[in-house]
């Protein structure tokens, strides 16, 4: 059982305008860097930088990939096995740091990723994009940018790509 | 996975998993702060019965960058000098709570055996003659980088000197072979084992007539032991016959890369600087060593290995 809650074309709409809200937050492109979360945010990260192009042409937005595998608090819970290799080849010091994820659950992922870009640098803010909020935060971590807020259960599972959104009923546990 | 003893006992998928993850662990050490938390809270004892540096330091860094903490267990300043014995040591280290022992010992077999009094993982870094897994590791590592290849098939290793007492050279017999080298072993036959007939090698006694299908000269170390010990006659006739000179390195193949696991004896299997080689891959070994060892450290401690003993304690 599953069931489509954003087309592709919602999901191309919801990045560009996440692209102009940041813009519009940040008051232009300097200083913003962008780092996509492996594996599930890298897709997104690459679409939002691909539409801060085209609404500033000129802007050079920096481009990262951060894996956080090594950050997370569950190590030891259960096996880590790390996903695709970290590339962050911009200085982070002073750049204001768009963390990118697909799906925003417990927050987990995102604090893990906040220490982790600190071993690059000391940013002078980092933001959270996220295509889609669907609830049931354990730690105190709030998205700047949200292309769809979306009510789930514990027990869903969400998928989010380029292709559009799906929900389907997950294993019960 | 629980333990990292031999090469043999990795395994071919294990060694590709360790070398992959190694990747992961280079990017660490490249950021301005290279340490991340991945073994906060785990205790790493190194236990070393025989001399070491850089495998020692080695580990000891990569340990401390995963944010594990790290005791360091010297012979000559614990109760051993009292006659304390290895079985009796190993289970007071286990009781004050550690998560990995790294050891060396002069007798064969040893890591095995300590194994069995802990409960804890164990990773040979260098038991006599027989293994030493993580050099392994790290010469693969280097030469997957160096060449920009995953898989070495078509490849030939020349391993040249002391074989007979080489755990370096066993390691990397085995582990060169399971990635698809043909393996060439350049010694004179006192420094071969009396049988090689079951291990994946060619053997010559001329290391002339190997050098030009050579694609990664491998250099070990001759003790100068080996010579009271009737080995070989002498120093000089050796490095005449199996030294690397200036004459040797212009037989080479102009992609050949040279490698050598330390401490290197200068005049005698090394009669060049190799710092002045272009091909030369020693730095790099000893760079890539931290980074493989943090793999190692984190797949038995938080990876994959750590499945079966992770599900363990949950259940």
């Amino acid at each position: 059982m599953s069931n489509t809650v954003m087309s592709a074309d919602d999901v191309r709409r919801a990045i560009t305008r996440i692209a102009h809200e940041i813009l519009e937050r940040q008051h232009g492109p300097a200083q913003i860097a962008v780092v996509g979360l492996q594996r599930g945010g890298a897709w997104l990260a690459d679409a939002i930088v691909g539409a801060l192009h085209v609404i500033e042409p000129e802007s050079r937005v920096p481009l990262g990939y951060l894996d956080v595998s090594m950050h997370r608090d569950d190590i030891g819970l259960r096996p880590v096995v790390p996903g695709a290799i970290s590339r962050i080849e911009f200085p982070v010091d002073g750049a204001t740091v768009v963390l990118v994820d697909d799906v925003l659950f417990t927050g987990r992922t995102v604090r893990a990723a906040m220490e982790g870009i600190n071993t690059y640098g000391r940013p002078r803010a980092i933001q959270l994009a996220v295509l889609v909020d669907r609830g049931h935060r354990e730690l105190p971590i709030r998205p700047d940018y949200v292309g769809k807020n979306l009510p789930t259960r514990l027990s869903e599972d969400v998928r989010a790509t380029s292709e559009g959104v799906v929900v389907s009923r997950g294993v019960e546990s | 996975m629980k333990h990292l003893r031999s090469i043999d006992e990795l395994g071919h998928d294990g060694l590709v998993r360790l070398l992959e993850l190694t990747n992961h662990m280079v990017e660490v050490n490249s950021r301005p702060v290279p340490k991340v938390p991945a073994l906060r809270g785990r205790t790493v004892v190194s236990l070393f019965f025989e001399d070491s540096t850089r495998t020692r330091l080695s580990f000891e860094t990569a340990a401390k960058r995963l944010s594990a903490d790290t005791m360091t267990f010297s012979v000559s300043t614990s109760s051993v000098n009292k006659g304390e014995s290895l079985r009796d040591t190993v289970e007071t280290i286990t009781d004050m709570g550690v998560d990995a022992f790294v050891v060396r010992h002069k007798s064969t077999g040893i890591p095995w055996q300590i194994s069995d009094w802990t409960n804890a993982s164990v990773v040979n870094a260098g038991d006599g003659w027989h293994q030493h897994p993580t050099q392994a590791l790290v010469d693969c590592f280097t030469v997957r980088q160096a060449l920009g290849r995953e898989r070495f098939d078509g490849l030939t290793l020349t391993i040249v000197g002391d074989i007979k007492h080489s755990r370096v050279a066993r390691s990397n017999i085995s582990a060169f072979s399971m990635l698809g080298a043909r393996v060439v072993l350049v010694a004179p036959p006192t420094l071969l084992p009396p049988d090689v007939s079951h291990w994946p090698v060619e053997v010559s006694h001329r290391l002339d007539d190997v050098l030009g299908s050579t694609d990664i000269l491998y250099m070990l170390r001759l003790q100068s032991e080996r010579m009271s010990q009737g080995h070989v006659p002498n120093l000089r006739e050796y490095a005449e016959t199996f030294g690397l000179d200036a004459v040797r390195v212009g037989r080479l193949p102009s992609r050949a890369v040279l490698m050598h696991p330390g401490p290197m004896n200068r005049g005698v299997e090394m009669m060049v600087d190799p710092s002045t080689l272009p091909n030369s891959l020693i730095h790099q070994q000893v760079s890539n060593g931290v980074s493989v060892r943090m793999a190692v450290l984190f797949d038995l401690l938080a990876g994959e290995s750590s499945a079966s003993h992770l599900s363990q304690v949950a259940s």
